[in-house]
């Protein structure tokens, strides 16, 4: 199954990706080790200008990571036809137990990446690299995920043959199966709906308290992350069904198609966004205290928090805009 | 006014061919004053000036700059001095952008560009919008009377355009002290007299002026405040004028 | 007004400015990536389009077709078959087919030979395909000669060429009627090729095909879907192998781009000297090589697009068509509908500006941290 234009092109570039990340955190933990910002040695001027490098190619690992999970979600769903019974990405996934957990850290590395970014953001404002440890520390792991990452990519592709029988979103989704996808559709929207919403609520209440006086700043990014979950799950169980106007149809990836509007990439912008943004005000928490931070993590804090409950309402709203502008009703 | 304490910049340390550029140099640079840095060539002036000017680190002591006032720091520390031995190069980038305006020896201008851009380009990353900096580009142009060579190639212009180019590139900034490292080593006597009374009245605005020269035209002339001596990378002798 | 925005137009307009001044660097650079681009843009606009020819024209084509074997292999299929299958609940229509190869010695050419269900031809006349024409080139009103099983020739009058549009799939076609067709390879009556089946609703199309089987075990169901899958898998596999051929290509291009990258001229290594020197910090120069890198990437990537575009939808990639069009005599020509999409932009993007760009990353970091000293010096 390898020698697909789309699938090469996915595995090139997470080797890339791996390639540049192990590089990084090589140095990285170079850095670690005999980093002194007080001489003017040489040696520490060029682990200084070194940073500048790692921190250029984190940026541009994170953009190649996010525009290759949308790839993925679109080849998956463009190899469906190869598959009996797979009706959309949805389907192509199962087809071997690799297919979601590539899909899942592919996800997870997204956001570590951006936290990451937002980490580095903070520590070059600071005179005097307050973050570095916990920086290259992070990188260190964020390095070894996407190498699984990159291996578990393989593992699927390799494995996947055309004409295996799986199950399609249909019956996946659907209530009666007893997988984790089956019990999220199961999740009946009757409790899904008022929870999403109260979710979405505190998250606004725990932001505006922040933004207010600046309590609850650990509150906050537990609270957005618990709605970052929330909202995904809600996505499958009761928000697809309003787009796609069908009862039964939870995949979440078909609403990135034209025939929806590309609605999704809208949802899925502002969810990922909304997330990355919250665990980082939350990771810049311990320091606040910091003196060469003092003037500048608050305030970055702040507008983290700004952008998280903005992101967050821009899609509680499109989703209650769906909800209201469609005929469709769910029970 | 700039302190300089036990400053040593050395490079290659550790290897067979370390090479110390500026040893053990102690100095404070007054403020609206021109200090002129003497010596021959290879005694460490032009060093010295990049580490005042927050162009590169010492290897150790301290450099210490006063009543300069950044984004960073809070406001006390411009009184009591503010270290920048060990600042990182963001920072360091950043004072030296606002406070110090650098005249090179061979005018180092962009080549291939007009002497418009090359003096806007001080300003590019500040974020400052392109029209506001280049109103302020044109109006140096008028001060230093070469505006009708504004949208002209630098390469086209002659000696005394280029150092003219080169002065209003350094001001494009509104800095607080101006740095010049050989000004006159390209010029005839007419333009080096012309270059001093520019410089004079730089002065007279405020302005912190530092040059290093060997030139009798610089360092003889009345406007030098202070004349450092220099020789082997190290201070031989320091001529205040009452 | 200081913002974020104002600082990427200015360096914007530094980093046009910068790579006009160097036209003869970056106009190589910019020549060979394009050229990279178009090829795999050819490559994967001429497969996707010939997969959406392929899915469209399989829309006509039966739910489900089922052939008897025997012994592993293909065999007639009684017409008494047919109509116990047409019991089936579900079925809606069964039609037996019958089709055959033909091989004609004199032009070298395989032939479809085949009675169509939708007209009724008269007997000693046949419907060609352009490319049977062409092949003999013969026209409306010429003679056909077949040798039939039996030693005998068969003289058959061409009423009709099928249109040009009809190539892909018809090219080699020849229609007849029946009683032609098993005079010809002295066929008996009662028995078909295969029988064409339709069914409403597919969702039961599985269900149809087990009960097919189990009522006659030596049958051997072919669903439309299956045709479709291996079509498309044909097309991937064969566009996949040409991409690891352009492999080299691209690794060549890589590895080109990275070279000018890292060699810097002493100019430019001077220049960026008195960037540094007058103010701009190593951020501000990474900046810039990225927006060089991004205006030669968009730059080749339209004009490398574009170029495809032409070549595959005007000069029906007269560079690929060989190995991706198939392997008989009768090369179909035919003009392909133009059909390109996101997701082919995107492949394209990951196998083209991906390499490049990460490729000049480092080189673009070494350039960027000149020490702005080195400027005072020289």
């Amino acid at each position: 199954m390898m020698q697909h234009p789309a699938i090469m092109a996915l595995l090139i570039t997470s080797l890339i990706i791996c390639a540049m990340m192990l590089y990084a955190s090589w140095y990285g933990r170079q850095i670690l080790g005999k980093w002194d910002l007080s001489s003017g040695s040489e040696l520490q001027l060029t682990l200084e200008r070194r940073t500048y490098l790692i921190s250029t190619i984190l940026s541009y690992a994170l953009l190649f990571q996010i525009l290759s999970l949308f790839l993925y979600i679109f080849t998956a769903d463009d190899l469906h036809i190869l598959f009996t019974g797979a009706m959309c990405a949805a389907g192509t996934l199962n087809v071997n137990s690799y297919g979601y957990p590539t899909l899942i850290l592919k996800l997870v590395n997204c956001i570590l990446a951006g936290v990451w970014l937002i980490i580095n953001y903070a520590d070059t404002r600071g005179y005097d690299y307050p973050l570095i440890k916990a920086k290259y520390v992070l990188l260190g792991i964020l390095a070894l995920l996407v190498l699984l990452e990159t291996l578990l990519m393989f593992k699927y592709f390799s494995l996947l043959k055309g004409d295996v029988i799986t199950s399609c979103c249909g019956s996946l989704f659907s209530s009666d199966k007893p997988s984790i996808a089956g019990d999220i559709a199961g999740l009946s929207h009757s409790i899904m709906q008022p929870v999403f919403f109260a979710a979405m609520v505190a998250t606004l209440v725990c932001g505006l308290v922040f933004l207010w006086n600046g309590r609850g700043g650990y509150l906050f990014p537990l609270v957005s992350s618990l709605t970052f979950v929330i909202a995904a799950a809600s996505l499958i169980s009761f928000i697809a069904l309003y787009y796609y106007e069908l009862p039964t149809h939870h995949c979440p990836f078909c609403i990135l198609q034209k025939e929806y509007g590309y609605a999704g990439y809208a949802l899925y912008a502002a969810l990922l966004g909304g997330a990355v943004t919250g665990i980082g005000a939350g990771v810049l928490m311990p320091f606040r205290r910091c003196a060469s931070l003092a003037q500048v993590v608050p305030s970055l804090q702040r507008k983290l928090v700004m952008v998280t409950v903005l992101l967050y309402l821009l899609f509680a709203l499109l989703v209650s805009y769906r909800m209201l502008s469609t005929d469709f009703r769910l029970g | 006014m700039i302190q300089l304490s036990q400053v040593t910049k050395s490079f290659n340390s550790g290897k067979p061919n370390q090479f110390t550029a500026v040893d053990d140099v102690s100095l404070t640079i007054e403020q609206g004053q021109l200090t002129v840095l003497k010596g021959p060539s290879g005694s460490g002036k032009t060093t010295l000036l990049s580490l005042i000017g927050c162009m590169a680190r010492p290897s150790s002591g301290r450099i210490t700059l006063h009543g300069v006032r950044t984004a960073f720091f809070p406001d006390d520390t411009a009184a009591s001095g503010l270290n920048i031995s060990s600042l990182p190069e963001r920072f360091l980038t950043e004072i030296r952008r606002t406070t110090f305006g650098f005249i090179f020896q061979q005018f180092s201008l962009v080549k291939g560009i007009t002497a418009l851009e090359n003096i806007m380009l001080p300003a590019y990353p500040t974020g400052e919008s392109q029209a506001a900096v280049r109103k302020r580009a044109l109006d140096l142009l008028d001060l230093f009377a070469i505006s009708r060579h504004a949208s002209a190639p630098v390469d086209w212009l002659s000696g005394g355009e280029l150092q003219r180019v080169a002065i209003a590139r350094a001001m494009i900034n509104n800095p607080a002290a101006i740095i010049a490292d050989e000004p006159t080593a390209h010029l005839d006597s007419r333009l080096s007299v012309e270059f001093m009374e520019t410089i004079g009245s730089l002065k007279s605005t405020g302005k912190t002026v530092l040059i290093a020269s060997h030139d009798p035209i610089v360092y003889d002339s009345p406007l030098a405040d202070t004349v450092v001596e220099m020789r082997d990378g190290r201070i031989t002798g320091i001529k205040k004028l009452p | 007004m200081h913002s974020s925005l104002n600082r990427h137009i200015n360096i914007l307009d530094f980093a046009l400015s910068s790579l006009l001044r160097r036209k003869t660097k970056n106009s190589s650079l910019l020549v060979l990536y394009m050229l990279i681009v178009f090829i795999i843009a050819s490559l994967i606009f001429f497969v996707h389009a010939l997969k959406r020819e392929a899915a469209l024209i399989l829309k006509n084509a039966p739910d489900m077709v089922v052939q008897r074997m025997i012994a592993g292999r293909h065999d007639l299929i009684p017409v008494s078959y047919g109509e116990k299958i047409g019991a089936i609940r579900g079925v809606s229509a069964v039609v037996p087919r019958l089709w055959g190869y033909y091989y004609d010695p004199v032009f070298g050419a395989n032939y479809t030979l085949m009675v169509p269900d939708n007209r009724t031809i008269s007997p000693e006349n046949v419907i060609i395909g352009s490319g049977v024409a062409r092949n003999q080139r013969i026209k409306t009103g010429d003679l056909l000669t077949f040798r039939t099983y039996d030693k005998g020739s068969l003289l058959l009058q061409v009423e009709q060429i099928l249109p040009y549009e009809s190539e892909l799939v018809a090219a080699d076609l020849v229609l007849m009627s029946a009683s032609d067709f098993q005079a010809m390879f002295r066929m008996p009556r009662g028995v078909a090729t295969d029988l064409a089946l339709t069914v409403a609703n597919p969702l039961e199309l599985i269900t149809v095909a087990n009960k097919i089987v189990e009522q006659f075990p030596d049958t051997r169901p072919i669903l439309k879907s299956e045709i479709l899958r291996t079509y498309n898998s044909v097309f991937d596999w064969r566009g996949g192998m040409m991409v690891v051929m352009l492999g080299v290509a691209v690794l060549s291009f890589v590895i080109f781009a990275w070279d000018k990258a890292t060699g810097l001229s002493a100019e430019e290594r001077k220049e960026i000297g008195i960037l540094k020197s007058i103010g701009w910090e190593t951020s501000d120069v990474l900046l810039l090589k990225f927006w060089e890198g991004a205006v030669i990437s968009l730059s080749a990537f339209l004009a490398g697009v574009v170029l495809a575009y032409g070549h595959v939808f005007f000069f029906s990639a007269a560079l690929f068509e060989h190995p991706l069009k198939g392997w008989s005599i009768l090369y179909p020509q035919f003009r392909l509908v133009p059909a390109v999409d996101a997701y082919q932009l995107s492949i394209l993007f990951f196998l083209s500006v991906i390499p490049y760009t990460a490729a000049t990353i480092i080189p673009a970091w070494l350039a960027a941290t000149v020490d702005p000293d080195a400027a005072m010096r020289s």
